[in-house]
C-alpha cells in the first residue's frame, strides 16, 4: 500500500502525522530543537510563534525540503527517511508558500492544472503517439480543476496570467493549486499574510470549507491571532525553535509561557 | 520591376533562411536556460557531436576505431554497412537521450543549488570534453553528411521569377538554396511541435512549471531531475536538427561548434527565455547582416557579416538588455 492510500485509510481523529524530537540547524544556527507534536486526521492544526521561531522550517521539514539532523517524521503510520520533496506530493501532502510561489508565466487555469500533476498517469510517449487515453485523462483533470475554480470563486480570472493578479487573488490561486492535488494533508504557510480584513475573512471561510467539505487535514502557520484562535482546533506554539505550548486555542491563550513569548517578560 | 529591387528581395529571403539556421541553434540554448537557468555553452558542440554521430552511424564507422587500433594493433575501420538516413537519425537521437541522462547523473545532480556561474563553467568543461570525446569516437576528419536533403538552387523558383524583371535587363531569376527551404520548413515544424508539446501535455506543463519556480514545482510533485533529463534530451534533439542542417550545408567539421557563437547575438536580441524570441531574433540577425552587407558593405570594404551581429547585440545590451521578448529583469532592493 502506498503512503497516500495508507493516509487515506486513517480514521478521522486518529494520528495522521507525528514529528518526534526534531532538531534542525543550518551551520551554527539552530532553527529547531527537540520539537514534537502530532496532527490528527481532519483537524486544523496551527503553528504559531514570534518571527524566527522556526515555524516555516517546521513546515519545510514536513514537506521534505529540509532534512532534520535529528528526530523522526511519521506519516500515515510509517517513518519517513530523508524523502525527496517531489515524492512528498505523491504521498498526499500539498502546500502553499509564505512568499507566493506561483508559475507566473501561466494562466490561473494552467497553474491549478499543474497542481493535478500527481494525478496524471499518462507518460510522455503515450501523450505524443496515442492521444485517446491522454485526452480522457486531461478532460477528467480539467473537470476537477473547474470544480476547484468554482469552489474558490475565481471563475472571472481563469485565463488571466497569474503574474497580473492582485496579491489576495494570487494567494487564492495558490490555494487552488494545492487543493487540485486533493491532498490528505494541506500545509499553509501564512495564508493570510498581507491581506485586508475582508480577504482574511474569505480565506478563513475557504479553509474551514476545505476542512468540512473535503475532509482535508490542515496544518497552517499564521500570525493573526484572532484568525488562528477562530479556525484552529489545536495550536502548537514555537519560540526560538523550541515548543513552548500545545493545546486548544483557549489553553494556549491562557498559557503563561506563551504570553511571555509574545509580550516579553518584565525584568524586575 | 527593376533587377535592383528583385536583388534586394532575394537578399532578404536569403537572410531569412540564414536566420532560420541561427534560430535553430539559439532554440537549444533557450530550452535549457528556461528550465534550469543554465547558459549551456556546450550547445554548439552538442550540434557538432550529434552530426558526427549521425554520419558515423550512417556510414557504419566503428566508434573509437583509432583508439582500438592503436592500443590493440588491430586494423578495424568500419562495420561495412550503410544505414538508411531515417534509421540513423533515430539511433542518433537515442545517443543524445543517453547523453542527456549522463549529463544529469554526472554533472547537474552534483551541482544542484550552485551559482549560475558555476553551472556555466561546468558547461564550458562539458563543451571541451565533448569536443575531444567526439574526435576520439569518430575521428577528426571532415565528413560529408548526406541524409537526402535536396540542395543547390531551386530551378523552379528561378524559372518562375526570371520574367519579373523588365525586358532586356540582365536578370536570371532568384537563387535560393533548396537546403535553406527545407531548413525553414523543418524549423517551422520543430517550433510548432515544441509549442504544442509545452502547452497541451503533462510533461510540457511540468517543463513550464520548473522554468517558473523550482520550489513550487517540487511541491506539486514534479521531479526536477527528471525534467532536466527531458530538457537536455530535447535540446539534444534540437542540436541534432541544427547539426544536420549545418552539416549538410557546410560539412561536418570542427567549425560547426562555433555556430554557437552566432547564436549569442540572437539570444541577446530575442531574450534568453523566449522561444519565439529565439526565432525572431535569428531572423532579424539573418536579414540584418545580409542586407547590411548588400547595402552598406560595398561602401566600407565588405566582410561585414563577421561582425554585424555582434555590434547589433551590443546596441541591444545598451538599450534593451532583456532583449525583445525576454522577461524584464526587476530586482528588489
Amino acid at each position: 500500500m502506498g503512503a497516500r492510500a495508507a493516509a487515506q485509510s486513517i480514521d478521522q481523529g486518529a494520528e495522521l502525522l507525528r514529528v518526534d524530537d526534531i532538531s534542525l540547524s543550518f551551520g551554527g544556527v539552530k532553527a529547531l530543537t527537540d520539537v514534537s507534536f502530532d496532527v490528527l486526521r481532519g483537524e486544523v492544526r496551527a503553528i504559531i510563534g514570534p518571527n524566527g521561531a522556526g515555524k516555516s522550517s517546521m513546515l519545510n521539514v514536513i514537506n521534505g525540503f529540509y532534512h532534520p539532523q535529528q528526530g523522526e517524521v511519521w506519516f500515515a503510520g510509517s517513518q519517513r527517511r530523508n524523502p525527496k520533496p517531489h515524492n512528498i506530493a505523491h504521498q498526499g501532502i500539498a502546500r502553499t508558500f509564505q512568499n507566493i510561489a506561483l508559475f507566473n508565466g501561466m494562466s490561473t487555469l494552467d497553474n491549478i492544472m499543474t497542481g493535478r500533476f500527481t494525478h496524471m498517469k499518462q507518460n510522455m510517449l503515450m501523450q505524443a503517439f496515442w492521444r485517446g487515453p491522454a485526452e480522457r485523462e486531461e478532460v477528467q483533470n480539467r473537470e476537477k480543476v473547474e470544480e476547484i475554480i468554482d469552489f474558490l470563486e475565481i471563475q472571472a480570472i481563469r485565463k488571466t496570467p497569474v503574474g497580473r493578479l492582485p496579491y489576495g487573488l494570487q494567494k487564492r490561486v495558490e490555494l487552488g493549486r494545492a487543493l487540485a492535488a486533493e491532498p490528505i494533508l494541506l500545509l499553509l504557510d501564512e495564508p493570510m499574510a498581507g491581506m485586508n480584513v475582508e480577504e482574511k475573512e474569505d480565506m478563513s471561510r475557504f479553509i474551514l470549507d476545505v476542512k468540512d467539505e473535503f475532509g482535508t487535514t490542515i496544518t497552517l502557520i499564521e500570525h493573526d491571532m484572532g484568525v488562528v484562535m477562530d479556525i484552529s482546533d489545536r495550536v502548537v506554539v514555537l519560540d526560538y525553535g523550541r515548543k513552548i505550548g500545545d493545546g486548544t486555542p483557549d489553553e494556549v491563550r491562557n498559557d503563561q509561557a506563551v504570553i511571555d513569548a509574545y509580550l516579553g517578560v518584565a525584568h524586575d | 520591376m527593376s533587377p535592383q529591387f528583385l536583388y534586394t528581395i532575394e537578399v532578404m529571403l536569403n537572410g531569412l533562411m540564414a536566420g532560420v539556421m541561427y534560430s535553430l541553434v539559439a532554440l537549444g540554448f533557450v530550452l535549457i536556460f528556461k528550465a534550469s537557468g543554465i547558459f549551456n555553452y556546450a550547445q554548439g558542440v552538442m550540434a557538432l557531436f550529434a552530426a558526427m554521430t549521425l554520419v558515423g552511424i550512417q556510414n557504419g564507422q566503428v566508434p573509437f576505431a583509432h583508439l582500438v587500433n592503436a592500443v590493440f594493433g588491430t586494423n578495424i575501420h568500419g562495420f561495412g554497412w550503410n544505414l538508411p538516413a531515417l534509421f540513423a537519425i533515430i539511433l542518433t537521437l537515442g545517443v543524445m537521450i543517453l547523453f542527456a541522462i549522463l549529463v544529469e547523473r554526472l554533472i547537474l545532480k552534483h551541482l544542484v543549488n550552485q551559482e549560475p556561474i558555476i553551472l556555466f563553467m561546468a558547461t564550458i568543461g562539458l563543451a571541451f570534453f565533448m569536443e575531444g570525446f567526439g574526435d576520439l569516437m569518430w575521428g577528426s576528419d571532415i565528413k560529408v553528411l548526406d541524409v537526402g536533403i535536396p540542395s543547390g538552387g531551386s530551378l523552379w523558383l528561378e524559372d518562375k521569377t526570371i520574367g519579373w524583371a523588365a525586358e532586356g535587363s540582365n536578370y536570371y531569376g532568384m537563387y535560393i538554396d533548396k537546403l535553406d527551404i527545407v531548413a525553414t520548413l523543418v524549423a517551422l515544424l520543430l517550433v510548432i511541435t515544441l509549442t504544442l508539446f509545452s502547452q497541451y501535455t503533462k510533461t510540457g506543463r511540468a517543463l513550464r512549471a520548473v522554468a517558473d519556480d523550482h520550489q513550487a514545482a517540487l511541491s506539486v510533485g514534479i521531479s526536477l531531475r527528471r525534467i532536466w533529463v527531458i530538457v537536455w534530451a530535447i535540446s539534444g534533439f534540437v542540436a541534432l536538427v541544427a547539426g544536420i542542417m549545418w552539416g549538410a550545408k557546410s560539412g561536418v567539421q570542427f567549425s560547426l561548434s562555433l555556430i554557437a557563437l552566432k547564436a549569442l547575438p540572437v539570444l541577446i536580441l530575442g531574450g534568453f527565455t523566449s522561444i519565439p524570441g529565439a526565432i525572431i531574433g535569428g531572423l532579424i540577425i539573418g536579414v540584418g547582416e545580409k542586407l547590411f552587407e548588400f547595402t552598406i558593405g560595398p561602401l566600407i570594404g565588405g566582410a561585414t557579416e563577421n561582425w554585424f551581429a555582434y555590434v547589433l547585440a551590443l546596441l541591444f545590451l545598451v538599450f534593451r538588455p532583456q532583449g525583445l521578448f525576454g522577461e524584464k529583469i526587476i530586482e528588489r532592493v
